[in-house]
């Protein structure tokens, strides 16, 4: 299965950016494959490299990341939705790349299934 | 030598996205209708539906320009233009605010509940934030 994952809530304050990341690391491990992750709405806050959770905190920009560079996730933030947050390509962390909304679009014409992620 | 035959035209998939936020009270209704447009320009089947508060972003009259915020009206008016032309608002969730289908500034057929989860279920793929 090639799923499409659209993450639309922050990294901190909600759940579901951590069960994305989760999901997307799940899927990959039984041997499904991430046509992308998009990060829309306020989901653009995990790609945010400034962030810096207090010590024993989950980090999830990190987390996401990592993930990125071992499997080669392909990890894209909306300009739009970026711009109005203040995420841009100073503040972008490793392995994620800025991009627009036809990237979302794409990404779930090329896949099976879209899974959003985000109330 | 036959030449190869092209590859078949990829049949276009039903996307549907849901607003069901109020107007102003978060970017949502304006971040989920940008992303509706930019899915009509790639020429797939795309479904705009109405429902829970997001009925109150189809009430006519509003002001938004007094929150500093931009009217939704000029994105409603561009659905048109990109081939979005399923929209749909849910029967329950207008009664339930006491709103009239009759009433609203978009263009809008009224489903009722069942009916709006019967359209969902055949999506190929369901955009909620």
């Amino acid at each position: 299965m090639k799923f499409a994952i659209l993450v639309t809530e922050a990294p901190f304050g909600g759940q579901a950016a951590a069960t994305a990341l989760a999901f997307a690391g799940a899927a990959m491990a039984r041997g499904h494959e991430i046509e992308r992750v998009f990060f829309y709405c306020d989901g653009v806050h995990n790609a945010n490299r400034l962030a810096a959770p207090p010590g024993g905190e989950a980090n999830l920009v990190r987390d996401w990341s990592k993930l990125g560079a071992e499997r080669g996730l392909d990890l894209v933030v909306c300009i739009n939705a970026g711009g109005r947050r203040g995420l841009r390509e100073a503040n972008l962390a490793p392995g994620f790349r800025i991009s627009g909304l036809g990237q979302l679009v794409e990404a779930v014409i090329l896949a099976d299934r879209l899974v959003p992620f985000g109330a | 030598m036959a030449a190869t035959p092209a590859a078949p035209p990829r049949k276009p998939k039903t996307l549907a996205f849901l607003c069901r936020r109020s107007p102003w009270g978060s970017g949502h209704a304006a971040e989920m209708l940008e992303a509706a447009l930019i899915a009509g320009a790639f020429d797939q089947e795309v479904h705009l539906a109405f429902l829970d508060d997001g009925v109150f972003q189809l009430v006519a009259g509003q002001r938004p320009d007094l929150l500093g915020r931009r009217a939704l009206d000029q994105g409603f008016g561009e659905l048109a233009d990109l081939d979005v032309e399923h929209v749909w608002v849910e029967r329950e969730s207008l009664a339930e605010r006491g709103l009239e289908a009759d009433r609203l500034l978009l263009r809008a057929t009224v489903l009722d509940r069942r009916a709006m989860a019967e359209l969902l279920a055949r999506m190929d793929a369901v955009f909620s934030a």
